[in-house]
């Protein structure tokens, strides 16, 4: 089952090579790793897509906790939680597909932030889900490039990770 | 480049005592003076109070050894490879239970030191690593003696630390010995450039220190402690599976008050032995591949488990989906979240302290009248008998070439079981678990998790090191042995009379065994040709080597080699080549299915 991990750790050189290293020498899946600093420069706020069985993902989070540079671990996945990615992708954008790349991005609410007479470059946040939907939708042929952030999560309502 | 270390030159192992409690503070200097950071290390390790560092000096770490050369508080031991100077603090951790402290260069100093960390960590041994590195403008450049530690010793390291600002030299040592030594015990590696070693900055070293991302739990639940008890007390067959754990918290003598209140059968895994005594009459025997039968056959048909220390691994279950098969209630006792529902499903979590959980199972079954079903636990202990009577352990004692568990078994009448006996890997390991009795923690060293040869004669020195009056020796074979052979030349400068016993069967005998067993006798690569004279190589370091060869030779041997007390004595027994371990779990097998002798 896939499941959305979100941790704080110190925010030091080679934490990030703890936690990746962690998954490889273990043999756990990362489908997505995001991580940034916090409002607190101290700590960075990570967040890991990965999947396994519940035995599997329970052995995640405690090897997660165990690491001395990880200050909390909390499975979004347990509660109410939101999630989003951001993907840049630029398309071929000419002639009478000008007009359709235009309103296939208004309809995902998106944004066009870059143009040149070929082409869009297209700024689109959502779920992993929507973003793949939105290239599903445009002509394959017209994909000149695209970037993914990760998915970032949040727990709904008053739940907070903090320390 | 010759170094020698005067501070020590050799003095006899009778001069090597603890150290006397460090009472000085750390603020003699004047507020402003400024140390190096390599004065810094030093005046850390001896704040820490470390008595031996045990190390091999090269460039990038000339400074620190400077400012060792200038002090005789931390005495260094020079190894003659990285390798052993990382086994040799482990010895000294693992007789002591304090952290064992290294030093090495960067580069080849420190890859040469992997194995040991790695070793250490397998079997959570409390240790701090400090090694050299090339000055901070020079990293990432490919300069001489470059290699990523940091990166290179990550998987096999508790925490590590790269100092890039002497400033914060003091705090980063005094966090990695309180890693080290706190929680599951582990080795912390400090990796300090040569640029920071020679910046100077005023010298504090902090008295407490808090991590926000490290607290171990000590406590255990008291919920869960209850309910383990009243797991226990339901039982009717009862079973106390304890490992190095127990070991590690020093933790045996309310193990054995748990288990004789309670009148239940205890196994030891093999880097527990010795946390619960071998003669009692509780005693299983140890566990496992090649544990004994009753051990393992009660461990697999026990109705409640009490694992204290432990980890369930390969070696001692065997294959998990056979053990799963019979219904069993699982307690299980462990300071790390991680070792547990890790290889099995446990019934009842208690995350802590072991020692501090077993006081508090202790206390809280002197508050109950309930006692154990009596009735039950005697048709448990008939059973037990009953597998017992199998005498897995049994051997042709008559035979006339040299058995080597006859070996073991006369070590252990001539020494009483009172040797601090350290084991290198393979055959003899196991012959020396299953007959040498060890009835007391801390006297039994050897690589459980990692496995790794060569680890004998380096454990001995640092556990001689560390206790000078205690007769230590190291079992081993032709094969381990010469793994880390140069040590010998150590135990000559540091005068420790250490006895070497070699099991010789020209083999590399568990290897052999698995080829005989599982690749039709195809003995690739596993004969040991070319074995040098160990009787001259003995004497060529300046040591006693003697050769015995008849079983009859093998008691006065022994008891010559442990007369000669100001002596090295390497006893090279020349033993059959094709005796095999027994019983034995073939691996993916379960613990029901043993190839008995």
């Amino acid at each position: 089952m896939r499941h959305i991990i979100s941790l704080l750790l110190e925010n030091e050189a080679g934490a990030l090579s703890r936690v990746s290293g962690l998954f490889s020498a273990r043999g756990y899946n990362i489908e997505s790793l995001t991580v940034a600093p916090t409002e607190d420069p101290t700590l960075s706020r990570m967040t890991i897509v990965t999947s396994g069985s519940d035995d599997v993902i329970e052995q995640i989070t405690k090897q997660l906790n165990k690491l001395v540079d990880v200050v909390k671990v909390v499975d979004l996945s347990d509660g109410e939680h939101i999630e989003r990615e951001m993907m840049l992708v630029k398309v071929r954008a000419a002639g009478k597909d000008r007009e359709e790349m235009k309103r296939m991005t208004e309809i995902f609410r998106g944004r066009v932030i870059d143009v040149t007479d070929k082409s869009y470059t297209i700024e689109l946040t959502g779920t992993g889900t929507k973003l793949d939907a939105f290239l599903n939708a445009i002509e394959r042929g017209a994909i000149l490039e695209t970037v993914r952030t990760g998915a970032s999560g949040i727990g709904r309502g008053d739940r907070v990770l903090k320390i | 480049m010759e170094m020698t270390t005067p501070g020590i030159a050799p003095q006899g192992a009778a001069s090597h005592t603890e150290p006397a409690p460090h009472t000085e503070s750390p603020h003699t200097e004047p507020p402003h003076t400024e140390l190096s950071g390599a004065e810094i290390t030093v005046r850390c390790l001896q704040e820490e109070g470390v008595p031996f560092v045990f190390g091999y000096p090269g460039g990038a770490i000339l400074p620190i050894y400077d400012e060792m050369f200038k002090q005789d508080k931390v005495k260094h031991v020079l190894v003659r490879h990285e390798q052993a100077a990382v086994h040799g603090a482990e010895g000294y951790a693992r007789v002591t239970g304090k952290v064992g402290v290294v030093m090495v260069t960067s580069g080849p100093g420190l890859t040469n030191a992997v194995t040991g960390i790695a070793t250490a960590y397998m079997d959570s041994i409390p240790q701090v690593i400090i090694s050299g590195q090339v000055p901070t403008h020079a990293i990432g450049q490919d300069a001489f003696q470059e290699v990523d530690t940091v990166g290179v010793t990550r998987p096999c390291v508790k925490h590590n630390f790269l100092v890039k600002d002497v400033r914060e030299l003091a705090m980063t040592i005094k966090k990695a010995f309180y890693i080290a030594a706190t929680g599951r015990p582990g080795p912390v590696l400090v990796d300090i450039p040569k640029d920071v070693q020679l910046s100077r900055t005023t010298f504090h070293y902090p008295a407490s220190m808090s991590l926000r991302s490290y607290n171990p739990v000590v406590k255990g639940h008291a919920g869960q402690i209850k309910k383990a008890i009243q797991l226990l007390l339901q039982a009717k067959r009862p079973m106390f599976y304890t490992g190095g754990g127990v070991v590690l918290a020093d933790a045996s003598k309310e193990l054995v008050e748990l288990v004789r209140a309670l009148g239940y059968p205890c196994t030891n895994t093999l880097m527990g032995l010795g946390a619960y005594p071998a003669s009692d009459r509780q005693f299983v025997g140890m566990l496992g591949m090649h544990g004994t039968y009753e051990a393992n056959m009660a461990m697999q048909h026990c109705d409640v488990l009490l694992a204290v220390g432990a980890r369930f691994d390969d070696r001692v279950i065997g294959n998990p989906r056979h053990f799963d098969q019979e219904q069993r209630q699982i307690i299980h006792v462990d300071i790390d979240p991680s070792s547990i529902s890790k290889r099995v499903k446990v019934d009842v979590p208690i995350v802590g302290d072991v020692r501090e959980v077993l006081q508090e199972m202790i206390r809280h079954l002197g508050t109950l009248k309930e006692r154990p079903d009596a009735a039950a636990l005697k048709q448990w202990w008939a059973q037990i008998d009953q597998w017992k009577q199998r005498d897995c352990l049994r051997y042709d004692r008559g035979a006339s070439i040299i058995k080597p568990q006859f070996v073991v078994e006369k070590l252990y009448e001539v020494t009483r079981g009172e040797l601090i006996l350290t084991s290198d890997v393979g055959q003899h390991q196991m012959w020396a678990a299953q007959f040498y009795k060890f009835e007391k923690p801390r006297r039994w060293l050897n690589s459980g998790g990692l496995g790794t040869m060569g680890v004998g004669l380096p454990y001995a020195i640092g556990a001689k090191l560390a206790m000078p009056e205690a007769q230590v020796a190291c079992i081993t074979g032709e094969a381990s042995i010469q793994m880390n052979i140069q040590e010998l030349s150590t135990a000559k400068q540091y005068r420790l009379p250490i006895k070497i016993v070699n099991l010789n069967n020209r083999y590399m005998g568990m290897v052999r065994q698995w080829q005989e067993f599982f690749h039709g006798n195809r003995y690739s690569e596993s004969y040991m040709d070319a074995l040098p004279d160990f009787v001259k190589l003995a004497e060529s370091y300046g040591h006693v080597g003697m050769r015995i060869e008849k079983p009859a030779d093998v008691e006065p041997a022994l008891r010559e080699a442990f007369e000669r007390t100001n002596d090295l004595v390497f006893l090279d027994f020349i033993t059959d080549q094709t005796e095999n371990v027994f019983p034995m779990v073939p691996g993916g097998k379960g613990l029901s299915e043993m190839i008995l002798v």
